[in-house]
């Protein structure tokens, strides 16, 4: 039996690295420190029977297992076919696979997308636009006095988001509002046994039916006490939402309006509505004043943002409001990255290509167009002609007018369990559990980077996503040598022949005067 | 090919103090040699001029900061894109290229050593990562250690030899090669969103001042017998007055024992010598600034010139870049504040002729460098992209070694620029053995390279030859033809490898190394549970996890250094 | 009164279960009993006349499914049903990105009507259903 310290949990963009794994005969027993994702991952999940220990290739309607050899060259068969594969998921692979997800997409001339375009891609459009005031997480810890949680629920997204980064978590400057929340639990348990009391001696209770508006209440003078503040912003009242001091509930696809209005009042505007969102204007007015009078604020934001109406737009905003507020304090803002390396995929492909996601080289060079080039989009238009899907499950998360179009051409996929999408796959190759299986470098939400450990042999014949795509990189490159004929090699001989760069013309001067 | 012989080409290696003679270099297995047999391949370099490999001592080109610059910036890399071919990757540019793109373009100039000034220690397996995949160069970096809380508290108590202890760890697990400092004190401060405003302001919660952190942390890299001085730059960079607080700096630093190596390197001085009290009165300083460093050799400089063009500033120095949000008309900010370390910011930039400020700072960094008399003090630079992106350093030779190109561009300045600019004045046109210094003898020095930068017999086979016959151009005159062979090599050979032929890549299968520093200290720093205790309070992630592990550097070269303490 | 159909939006999103049940496996009980679920305001389940735990098909103008109805545990939100992201969500969910690369997985109406008879198909069966396979 070993125990294994300072392991890293390979789920979401928390990135936690302080697990305590206990291995016996080449399995995880037990996990410590991590939250119930990583217990149901870590101990469960990850040697469940879903998993796939032999390569698979659809056969009359069924998925039969081959050989490595034969799965390879079928999958390096149809991505060379294809006029125009896609090359999608790589957020739950290592840094390394994903370089050599680039390579891939850049022999092959294909299209090239990550999880992101589905979940943070519009804030990476949003930076793209305006930048962003931002920092690492321990700046958080150990400065930040008010955190503001919009539009993301890190209770059930990023368990342990508030113990190691935020408001339960002892910083150099700022300390730890744990006590006062158990106090609060403790507070609101009484309170609904004296509810429940109240209902079994008043009779059963029928609340009166309210037209669609949502109820707000005004902010309590806790957002103006000393040390860490917490506010969460939402459309429902999540679990986050009740351990904050300040639960701001909002009109579903009215963040925007919200946003800008507190623009406006950090600004001193006045504003002509009492209502903005369905929150009165005057409550925004108070948390706009704990947000100019703290020390340190910080706004996470989620998915609430990226996918309601407006999209990057909500991001941009968001991102404004902050870099008022550091006209009269520090103020941050943060993503709340959801798969573990789905940062690192934007990282990888950035060095490599200068673009983080929606990229596609059939020119030759890269190319980028969120609408365009990410694989909803492509999908919807029916634009590539192959599938290969990495480290990701499309097949239940994609909207299914997407999926039914992926379902048209071959699907390659490569996970290590028989995940939805795998279910779907023509060529379905297993692969090892990274951060369990393999080790190889993950980038936080933060964009710190941090390296996987292995902690149990992988069974017996099961690469890593790395080593094969190597192998599949290797097998698409011997096809094409054979086939000096086909069309992608004879577009590939046209475009050496070309000058490797293409370089800007001076602008011609112009007889302006000088302006003094 | 193992053998390599450049014959009878005009040879500049000023560390060899070898002034354009016709002269043969051998190369042997990566090596420059005596001579060679019969067997070897021959470069015919008659009327060529060969020279060492360029050596750049601070562009940013890998790591978090940069790599966020490419990822805001899509605008910039559509308009300069580069294609895959049979030899190379593909990859865009302009002002942030990606990383293979990076590596041919600075072959292709001749350039076979470049520094990656800026590494947060916290992320410096992505640094490494990334240098990993810049091909045909070998690279170094520097960590971030200026507001390092270990630093700012060990040198508070003046406990300098346990801070020099820290250093040295820190330097082994970064994998790093310098001690970088940037605005001390600054960067813990903006973590609050504050800022220092001279070198002896007090930095916020911690009972030191910057003119502390840069005595110390020089005292500290004498101790531990750095090959490079401490890399400095300086506080109240960009602001208008900002030539006393350099001086200041300067003159702080005589007060740490010099032994004829200098104690410091300040780096883009063009935006550390700026006079005036304001942007309506901004003047240069670059009189002040030189006369100082004409009078004193403790320390070295690069020039940080800027190019008048669409680029991108990034740099450690978070209030800086706000300061330069605040200035208005840039709508792009990113801040990135590092725990426990550092900080960082970025703003894309238009460098304008018709401003009068951006003008005269291209006139302040020509200045500089041609009022300090000594090239092997003040080195060529754009601070890169902060000035201007790296392949327009030919441009800057060109201003460097033509008082004519000088002037074309000066006619073109905004006039109120024109009439404070002191470039009339100056008739100084460097000469090929100077450029050679400022762009490769004299960085590789500062540097501690001993085997670069330099053709002896022993030095690395890292060779520039450029299509320029000094017998027969007037570099000065005919400016432009000059500026053209800069542009891209004859040939350049890396590591007695032709990987550049007619400005083409040829060879695609040198990585280039990745060098760093093995520092031995006398009493390593005691990593006991205490320290690994604290390690868990300051930073995010654990102790074991914090490294940067060898296999991270795929082609490592260590350079074992031992410490006096 | 009791309603046929509840007009209501549609919020997809994550849930603890829903996070500890895709760890498990997509084939798992866990993910199953996680996301096939649609979050309700007791005044809306008043309003069609339905119990927590019971069935109902949940429409929009891509599609219906049928999940099971559960109170959401606290807060008040009436009118606006959630579902936790997955096969069963994404059964109803838009793929129209608007230019942005982003479909529709939150913020779009449906309409939500008592199934008691329906089964909710398993994992398997939907994807049979809606891809088959």
């Amino acid at each position: 039996m070993t125990e294994i310290k300072s392991v890293v949990c390979p789920i979401c963009g928390c990135l936690c690295d302080d697990l305590e794994v206990t291995v016996e005969n080449n399995e995880i027993i037990k996990m410590k420190n991590g939250c119930a994702q990583c217990e149901a991952k870590m101990v469960h999940g990850y040697k469940s029977e879903e998993r796939i220990l032999k390569p698979m290739i659809r056969k009359d309607g069924k998925l039969v297992p081959v050989s490595m050899d034969e799965a390879v060259h079928k999958a390096a068969q149809i991505l060379t076919d294809a006029k125009y594969p896609l090359l999608f998921g790589w957020s739950s692979s290592t840094s390394e696979a994903q370089q050599v997800g680039v390579e891939l997409a850049e022999e092959l001339g294909s299209a090239l997308d990550n999880c992101c375009s589905v979940c943070h891609g519009p804030s990476v459009m949003a930076e793209q636009e305006i930048g962003i005031p931002s920092c690492t997480l321990g700046q958080i810890r150990h400065r930040a006095d008010l955190v503001i949680y919009w539009a993301c629920d890190p209770w059930a997204s990023h368990p342990r988001h508030l113990e190691r980064y935020t408001s339960f978590t002892e910083g150099r400057f700022e300390g730890s509002e744990w006590k006062n929340y158990m106090e609060k639990l403790k507070g609101a348990a009484s309170q609904k046994k004296v509810a429940l009391a109240s209902r079994r001696i008043l009779g059963s209770y029928n609340p009166p039916i309210h037209p669609q508006t949502c109820t707000v209440d005004a902010p309590p003078q806790a957002i103006n006490k000393n040390g860490r503040k917490l506010i969460v912003v939402d459309v429902r009242k999540t679990i986050t939402a009740e351990a904050a001091d300040y639960f701001l509930q909002v009109e579903p696809n009215k963040d925007y309006e919200i946003l800008e209005s507190m623009r406006c009042l950090v600004a001193d505007q006045e504003l002509d509505v009492d209502k903005v969102g369905g929150v009165p204007v005057e409550y925004l007015k108070e948390v706009t004043d704990a947000m100019v009078n703290c020390d340190f604020g910080v706004i996470f934001f989620g998915l609430g943002l990226t996918q309601s109406a407006g999209r990057f737009r909500n991001i941009e905003i968001a991102i404004a409001l902050t870099r008022d507020l550091n006209r009269r304090t520090k103020f941050v803002i943060s993503p709340m990255r959801g798969h573990f390396n789905v940062t690192g995929a934007n990282v990888v492909f950035a060095w490599q290509t200068g673009y983080p996601y929606a990229l596609d080289f059939s020119q030759g060079y890269p190319q980028y167009n969120p609408g365009e080039f990410t694989a909803i989009d492509l999908l919807r238009r029916g634009d590539n002609d192959a599938t290969l899907v990495i480290s990701s499950d499309p097949g239940a998360n994609f909207p299914r007018g997407a999926m039914q179009n992926m379902m048209k051409h071959p699907i390659i996929t490569i996970n290590p369990d028989m995940n939805a999408i795998s279910r779907l796959g023509d060529v379905v190759f297993p692969t090892q559990w990274c951060g369990i299986e393999c080790e190889g470098t993950a980038y936080r939400m933060d964009l710190v980077p941090i390296m996987l450990h292995k902690v149990v042999e992988p069974p017996k014949g099961i690469l890593n996503d790395e080593e094969l795509l190597r192998k599949i990189l290797e097998e698409i490159r011997a096809i094409k040598a054979k086939n000096p004929e086909t069309e992608n090699n004879a577009e590939l001989k046209a475009r050496n022949k070309l000058a490797p760069r293409i370089e800007i013309k001076q602008r011609k001067k112009t007889k302006k005067a000088e302006v003094a | 090919m193992t053998e390599l012989l450049i014959k009878n080409g005009f040879v500049f290696d000023p560390i060899n103090k070898i002034n354009g003679e016709k002269m043969d270099i051998a190369i042997k297995d990566g090596k420059i040699v005596q001579k060679v047999s019969s067997k070897a391949h021959v470069i015919d370099a008659s009327g060529l001029t060969v020279m060492p490999g360029g050596v750049d001592i601070h562009t940013h080109i890998a790591g978090g900061e940069v790599n966020t610059g490419r990822i805001i910036r899509p605008d910039d890399h559509v308009k300069d894109v580069e294609r895959k071919t049979a030899m190379t990757r593909s990859g865009t540019g302009y002002s942030i290229p990606s990383t293979f793109t990076t590596g041919y373009r600075y072959s292709r100039m001749g350039y076979t050593t470049v520094m990656n000034p800026s590494m947060a220690p916290l992320q410096a397996k992505h640094t490494h990562e990334e240098l990993n995949d810049i091909p045909l160069l070998d690279k170094a970096t520097y960590p971030l250690l200026g507001d390092w809380w270990f630093v700012l508290e060990n040198l508070a108590k003046g406990n300098v030899e346990e801070c020099a202890k820290h250093v040295a760890w820190m330097m082994d697990i970064t994998k790093g090669y310098a001690i970088k400092i940037v605005n001390p004190g600054g960067l813990e401060s903006w973590g609050f969103g504050h800022n220092v405003h001279s070198i002896d302001d007090k930095v916020p919660n911690f009972c030191i001042t910057p003119r502390e952190i840069i005595t110390g942390l020089a005292r500290v890299n004498a101790m531990l017998n750095l090959p490079h001085s401490i890399h400095l730059h300086t506080n109240n960079l960009g602001l208008p007055g900002n030539y006393i607080t350099t001086l200041d700096t300067m003159k702080a630093l005589e007060s740490v024992p010099y032994n004829g190596k200098p104690v410091g390197h300040i780096t883009h001085l063009q935006f550390a010598s700026f006079a005036g009290d304001g942007w309506a009165h901004f003047q240069s300083a670059s009189e002040e600034i030189s006369s100082y460093i004409n009078a004193h050799n403790h320390m070295t400089f690069d020039m940080g010139q800027v190019i008048f063009t669409d680029t991108t500033t990034m740099t450690a120095d978070g209030p800086f870049e706000f300061s330069l949000y605040e200035l208005g008309g840039h709508n792009k900010w990113v801040n990135s504040d590092i725990e426990t370390e550092t900080s960082g910011g970025i703003i894309p930039f238009t460098y304008k002729k018709n401003s009068p400020v951006n003008a005269l700072q291209w006139s302040i960094g020509l200045e500089l460098a041609l009022l300090i008399k000594d090239p092997w003090k003040m080195f060529m630079s754009t601070d890169h992209p902060n000035g201007g992106p790296f392949f327009a350093y030919p441009r800057v030779l060109a201003w460097l070694y033509s008082k004519k190109a000088r002037e074309i561009t000066l006619k073109h300045c905004n006039k109120k620029a024109q009439k404070k600019s002191l470039l009339p004045s100056i008739d100084r046109e460097m000469s090929l053995y100077e450029i050679a210094i400022m762009t490769r003898a004299g960085q590789a020095k500062a540097l501690g390279l001993s085997n670069k930068g330099q053709l002896g017999v022993g030095a690395d086979a890292d060779v520039a030859i450029y299509d320029i016959n000094p017998e027969k151009l007037d570099i000065a005159r005919q400016f432009k033809v000059a500026r053209k062979a800069f542009k891209h090599t004859t040939y350049t050979i890396k590591d007695g490898t032709i990987v550049v032929k007619d400005g083409e890549v040829v060879n695609n299968k040198t990585p280039g190394r990745t060098m760093w520093l093995d520092i031995q200290t006398k009493n390593p720093c005691v990593i006991d549970e205490e320290m690994k205790r604290k390690f868990k309070q300051y930073w995010t992630i654990e102790y074991d996890n914090y490294p940067v592990f060898e296999h991270y550097l795929k082609v490592p070269q260590k350079l074992t250094i031992k410490a006096s303490v | 009164m009791v309603e046929q159909k509840l007009r209501a939006t549609l919020i997809t999103g994550r849930t603890i279960d829903q996070g500890v049940g895709k760890e498990m496996g997509k084939g798992s009980i866990e993910y199953f009993e996680s996301s096939a679920v649609c979050f309700m305001d007791k005044t809306d389940m008043i309003q069609l006349g339905i119990k927590s735990g019971s069935n109902v098909q949940v429409s929009s103008k891509y599609g219906s499914v049928i999940v099971k109805a559960v109170k959401f545990p606290s807060g008040i939100t009436p009118g606006m049903v959630f579902i936790p992201c997955g096969l069963w969500a994404n059964a109803i969910c838009g793929d129209e990105t608007f230019g942005m690369g982003m479909p529709l997985f939150k913020g779009f109406p449906v309409e939500v009507e008592a199934a008691p008879k329906e089964a909710v198909l398993t994992l398997d069966e939907l994807l049979m259903k809606e891809y088959g396979r």
